[in-house]
C-alpha cells in the first residue's frame, strides 16, 4: 500500500468548478497533490477550501472539471468511491461512535469487514500501523473516554486501515492542545516518509510554515498561488490570502472625522464568559462603543465572535467583568430588557436565529418589540403595521405580504424582514454579525447604509465581520479578536491589512496601537 | 374562472382539508376493521348498524357519547397546548388522577361546605392538582435536567399510587365495601347534570377549555410567544422571550386541563375517588391531539370519534359477543392510517 514513489503527482484536479446559487465556491481550480508531501490549503472563510476538499472526497460533485488519480481520470460520485480509490478524509467533527471501543469504531469503517469479524487479526493490523506511524492507542477503550487528540488518531487509523493513500484533514489542529499538535505533525512526518499524501486545511499560518512542504492559497474560489513552504513567509501568505486592497468607489467612504460622544453607549470591561462544549471562552474583553461610532471586530471564524454577540445581547452570562449600556450596569439584564432599552441584534443567520419560519411575517415583526405594542392581552396590530411599514420604507425595502409564513420568503427577504424589525425603533446599539454575508452587492450596500444611518442618529454599532474590506470601509475603530481575546485595537485608517491578517491568524502577538 | 378560484380556495381551506381527512381516515379504518369482524365470523354490516343504533341514533346513546367525550376533550387539550411549544406531554393520565385527587382533598377538607363554595373549590382544586403535577416535568425541562417526555410518562405511574394510598387509608369508605374507594362526596360537591342525563357540567368546562386553548394560542400575545418557541426556540430566546417560564407555564396549563378531566369524572360520574377512575383517557387524549394536529376543531371531531369507538366496544361486547378489546384493534388501525398518511412522527415533525 505504501509503494507510491515520492514526488509523483498522486492527485490532480483540472478546472474544477462548483456553484451554490449565487456563490461560485470553486472557480476553475487546478490543484496538484504529490505523494510523500504534506500540503496545506489556506484561505479566508468562504474561499472554497472546504468545497475543494469535499469534492476530492466525493462528498460534493463538481459542476465542471476533472479529477485525476495516478494520472487516470476518476469519477467520485460518493465518499465510498473515494475511499475505494484510497482517498480518506477526517472531518472537523469526528465520525466516531462514542459508546463503542476504538477497535469497534475502526471495524465499523472497514468495507471489507467479514460477517464474523476477526478482532484479533484486525487488532494486530492496527497495532502494526500504529507503531509505524506513532499512533499508539488503547484499542479496548471506549471512544468517549478518549481525548480529542486520541480521537483524531482513531480517525487517521481508520483511514490507514482502509488503505487510504491520500489523507484530507479539515482544520485538524483547531481543537488540539499544543503538545497534541506536535504529535500530529510527527505523525504527518512518518506518513510522508512512506509516500502518503496529506492535505490539510488550516487558518494558522505559523504551523503551516513549520510543518507543510507545500502551501496552496485560495481566495474567492480560485487558487491564488502555490508555494514551497521553505520559500514562504507569513507576509506573502497573508497577501495571497487577502489579496490586493481594491480601491474604494468614490462616495462610499465616510468622512473620517465624525463627532463621537464622550461617554460610551455600550461598554464591556474585563469581561469573560464561561464555556461549554465547543464554544470559545472570551477572555478579559474590553470593548466600548461610543454614540455615533462603528466599532469593527475582525477575526477568523471561531475566534469568539458569536460568543461576543451573545454576551452583548445577554444570552450568555458574564463570568467576570461588567457590561454597561446607556450609563447603566446591565450585566445581569435579560435579553428582553436589553432589547427594550434599545439594543438591536442582527445575527449571522436570519432564518435560523432571528425568525420563526412557520409564523407569518406580521407575527414575526411583532416579536422582540418588548411592551411597545401591548394592548390588553393582545397586540395593537395597526400601530405595529404602520411602524413596520415606515421602517421598510426607510430602508427602501419592499414590504412583503404580511400574511405569508416567513418560510416561504427568499433568504434575502427574510433578512430584510429581520433588518426592518430590528431597525424599527431607533436602536441605540446595533450588534451585527456578518450582516452582509451572502448578500449581493446592492443589498450589502443597503445594509451598510442602514448601519451608518443608525450611527448618524446617535446610536452605536458593533460590527462583527470577516470581510476586511467592509471593516475598512465602515469601522471607526477596529478590534482584532483571536481565540476569544482582543489582540489588537486600531483607530480608523491606522491599520495595515497585512498586520491585521497576522493578528487574526495568531501569527503575531497582540499589539495595541 | 372566478368560480374555479373560489373552489380552489375552498378546497385548500384548512377546515375542509381537516374534514376530508377525518372522513378518509374513518372510512379506511372502518374498512379494515370490517375485515377483522369478518375474520371473527361476524357480519360487519349488522355490527356497524347495531353500533349506530345504540350510539348516534338513540338519545340515550348520544348522551352517553357526550359523557365519554368530556374527559377526552380535556385530555387532548392538555397535550395539544404544550405541543405548540414543541413539548411532548404524555402525562395526561397522571395529571388526570392528580386533578381528581386535589379536588377530592378540597371536598374532604370542607365536607359540610355549601355547593356555591364546593363547586368552585373542586374546579380550582382539579386544575391546580394537574397543573402542579405537570409543572414538575416543566421545571425539570426548563432547567435542562430531564426531558419532559420521560418525566411526564414516569409520573403517570406515581399519581395512581398517591390516590391509592388515600383510598386505602385516610379516605377509605366506612361502608362495608370490598372495593377500595373513598367515601362518597357530599351531594353539594357533585357537578350538576344537564338535560336529565348523565351529561354533567364538566362538558361545559371541556368546551370552555377548548375555546380558551384557541383564544390563548391564536388571539393573545402570549400565544404568539409560545408558538414562537415551538417554531424556533433559538430565535425565540434571542428575541427576548422567556423560554423557561413558558415551558413551565404551558405544561402547567395543559396539566390543569387534564386535572379538570379527572375532577369531572370524580365529581360528575363516580361520586367517589377510585383508582380505576380512568380507563386511559389521558393516553387517548394524546392520540386525539396528535391525530387532530392540535387544531381545536380537529380535537372536537376526534374526541367524538373516540367516544363512538369506545361505545362501540360495549355494543360489540353485548350484542356480538366480541371481547371489548377488539376496539383496540380499531383504535390501532386509525392510528396507523393517520401515521401513514402523515409520514410518521419522526419524519413529519
Amino acid at each position: 500500500m505504501s509503494t507510491v514513489p515520492r514526488a509523483q503527482v498522486l492527485l490532480e484536479t483540472r478546472g474544477l468548478s462548483k456553484r451554490y446559487g449565487p456563490v461560485q465556491a470553486n472557480d476553475g481550480v487546478d490543484f496538484r497533490l504529490h505523494g510523500g508531501e504534506v500540503h496545506a490549503l489556506l484561505g479566508e472563510n468562504g474561499a472554497g477550501k472546504s468545497t475543494l476538499s469535499k469534492i476530492l472526497y466525493g462528498f460534493v460533485r463538481p459542476d465542471a472539471g476533472e479529477i485525476l488519480l495516478d494520472g487516470r481520470r476518476v469519477e467520485l460520485r460518493t465518499p465510498r468511491d473515494a475511499r475505494a480509490l484510497g482517498i480518506g478524509m477526517v472531518f472537523q467533527t469526528f465520525m466516531l461512535v462514542p459508546a463503542l471501543s476504538v477497535l469497534e469504531n475502526i471495524e465499523l469503517f472497514l468495507t471489507d469487514l467479514p460477517r464474523v469479524p476477526d478482532p484479533r487479526g484486525i487488532a494486530t493490523r492496527i497495532r502494526a500501523l500504529a507503531e509505524r506511524f506513532g499512533l499508539a492507542i488503547d484499542l479496548s477503550a471506549p471512544v468517549r473516554q478518549l481525548s480529542v487528540g486520541d480521537q483524531q488518531k482513531v480517525e487517521i487509523l481508520k483511514l490507514l486501515l482502509a488503505k487510504a493513500r491520500v489523507l484530507i484533514l479539515d482544520e485538524p489542529t483547531r481543537v488540539l492542545a499544543p503538545h497534541e499538535i506536535e504529535a500530529l505533525f510527527r505523525v504527518f512526518g512518518a506518513l510522508k516518509a512512506e509516500g502518503y499524501a496529506i492535505l490539510f486545511i488550516t487558518h494558522k499560518l505559523r504551523e503551516v510554515i513549520r510543518c507543510a512542504d507545500r502551501i496552496t492559497v485560495m481566495r474567492k474560489g480560485r487558487i491564488t498561488g502555490s508555494v514551497d513552504a521553505s520559500r514562504a513567509d507569513v507576509e506573502t501568505l497573508v497577501a495571497m490570502m487577502f489579496g490586493e486592497r481594491p480601491a474604494h468607489a468614490p462616495g462610499l467612504e465616510r468622512p473620517v472625522a465624525r463627532p463621537i460622544g464622550a461617554a460610551p453607549i455600550f461598554e464591556l470591561r474585563a469581561a469573560s464568559s464561561p464555556v461549554s462544549g465547543r464554544e470559545i471562552a472570551l477572555r478579559n474583553l474590553d470593548v466600548s462603543v461610543g454614540a455615533g461610532e462603528i466599532v469593527g471586530v475582525a477575526g477568523v471564524s471561531g475566534s469568539g465572535q458569536k460568543e461576543l454577540g451573545d454576551l452583548a445581547l445577554g444570552l450568555r452570562p458574564l463570568a467576570t467583568g461588567t457590561k454597561t449600556f446607556r450609563g447603566e450596569d446591565v450585566s445581569s439584564w435579560s435579553i428582553a430588557r436589553m432589547r427594550e432599552a434599545g439594543l438591536a441584534f442582527i445575527p449571522e443567520d436570519a432564518l435560523g436565529m432571528a425568525a420563526i419560519p412557520g409564523m407569518s411575517v406580521r407575527e414575526n415583526l411583532s416579536l422582540g418589540a418588548g411592551r411597545r405594542y401591548h394592548r390588553g392581552v393582545g397586540l395593537d396590530w395597526q400601530r405595529l403595521e404602520s411602524t413596520m411599514k415606515t421602517s421598510f420604507e426607510a430602508l427602501s425595502f419592499p414590504v412583503p405580504p404580511l400574511n405569508l409564513p416567513v418560510a416561504t420568503l427568499s433568504g434575502g427577504n427574510v433578512q430584510r424582514v429581520v433588518l426592518a424589525r430590528e431597525m424599527a425603533h431607533e436602536p441605540r446599539l446595533v450588534v451585527a454579525l456578518y450582516p452582509t454575508r451572502g448578500l449581493d452587492f446592492r443589498s450589502a450596500a443597503a445594509v451598510r447604509a442602514l448601519l451608518r444611518g443608525a450611527c448618524d442618529r446617535g446610536g452605536g454599532v458593533l460590527l462583527i465581520s470577516e470581510d476586511l474590506d467592509e471593516l475598512e470601509e465602515m469601522a471607526d475603530r477596529l478590534l482584532v479578536l483571536f481565540a476569544g481575546a482582543v489582540v489588537g485595537t486600531f483607530p480608523r485608517g491606522a491599520w495595515r491589512p497585512e498586520e491585521v491578517g497576522l493578528l487574526m491568524t495568531g501569527a503575531k502577538e497582540g499589539a495595541r496601537a | 374562472m372566478p368560480e374555479a378560484a373560489v373552489i380552489a380556495t375552498f378546497r385548500n381551506s384548512d377546515a375542509v382539508r381537516a374534514a376530508a381527512r377525518f372522513a378518509g381516515v374513518s372510512a379506511v379504518a372502518l374498512l379494515v376493521f370490517a375485515l377483522v369482524l369478518l375474520a371473527a365470523g361476524k357480519d360487519p354490516l349488522s355490527a356497524y348498524a347495531q353500533t349506530f343504533r345504540h350510539t348516534l341514533a338513540s338519545s340515550y346513546g348520544f348522551s352517553e357519547l357526550l359523557v365519554r367525550m368530556t374527559p377526552l376533550l380535556l385530555a387532548a387539550v392538555a397535550v395539544a397546548l404544550p405541543s405548540r411549544l414543541g413539548l411532548i406531554n404524555v402525562g395526561g393520565e397522571g395529571q388526570l388522577y392528580m386533578g381528581a385527587f386535589a379536588a377530592s382533598a378540597g371536598v374532604f377538607l370542607f365536607p359540610g361546605a355549601p355547593a356555591w363554595l364546593l363547586l368552585p373549590l373542586v374546579v380550582i382544586g382539579g386544575f391546580l392538582g394537574g397543573a402542579v403535577w405537570a409543572a414538575i416535568p416543566g421545571a425539570l425541562r426548563a432547567a435542562k435536567l430531564v426531558n419532559e417526555t420521560v418525566a411526564t410518562l414516569l409520573l403517570n405511574y406515581v399519581a395512581p399510587l398517591i390516590v391509592g394510598y388515600f383510598i386505602f387509608g385516610p379516605w377509605r369508605t366506612t361502608e362495608n365495601s370490598a372495593y377500595p374507594e373513598s367515601s362518597p362526596y357530599p351531594p353539594a360537591a357533585m357537578l350538576p347534570n344537564l338535560f336529565g342525563t348523565r351529561i354533567h357540567a364538566g362538558l361545559l368546562i371541556a368546551l370552555a377549555a377548548l375555546a380558551v386553548y384557541w383564544v390563548l394560542m391564536e388571539k393573545t400575545r402570549w400565544g404568539i410567544e409560545m408558538r414562537a418557541i415551538g417554531g424556533n426556540p433559538e430565535a425565540a430566546r434571542r428575541l427576548g422571550i422567556a423560554v423557561p417560564v413558558w415551558i413551565v407555564a404551558a405544561l402547567a396549563i395543559g396539566g390543569g386541563f387534564a386535572g379538570l378531566a379527572g375532577m369531572g369524572e370524580a365529581m360528575g360520574i363516580t361520586g367517589r375517588l377510585r383508582q380505576t377512575l380512568s380507563p386511559g383517557y389521558g393516553f387517548a387524549g394524546f392520540l386525539i391531539a396528535w391525530l387532530a394536529g392540535g387544531r381545536p376543531l380537529g380535537i372536537l371531531f376526534m374526541s367524538f370519534l373516540f367516544a363512538i369507538i369506545t361505545a362501540a366496544g360495549d355494543t360489540l361486547q353485548i350484542s356480538q359477543g366480541l371481547p371489548y378489546a377488539v376496539v383496540n384493534i380499531l383504535l390501532a388501525t386509525i392510528l396507523f392510517v393517520v401515521l401513514a398518511s402523515r409520514g410518521g412522527w419522526g419524519v413529519s415533525r
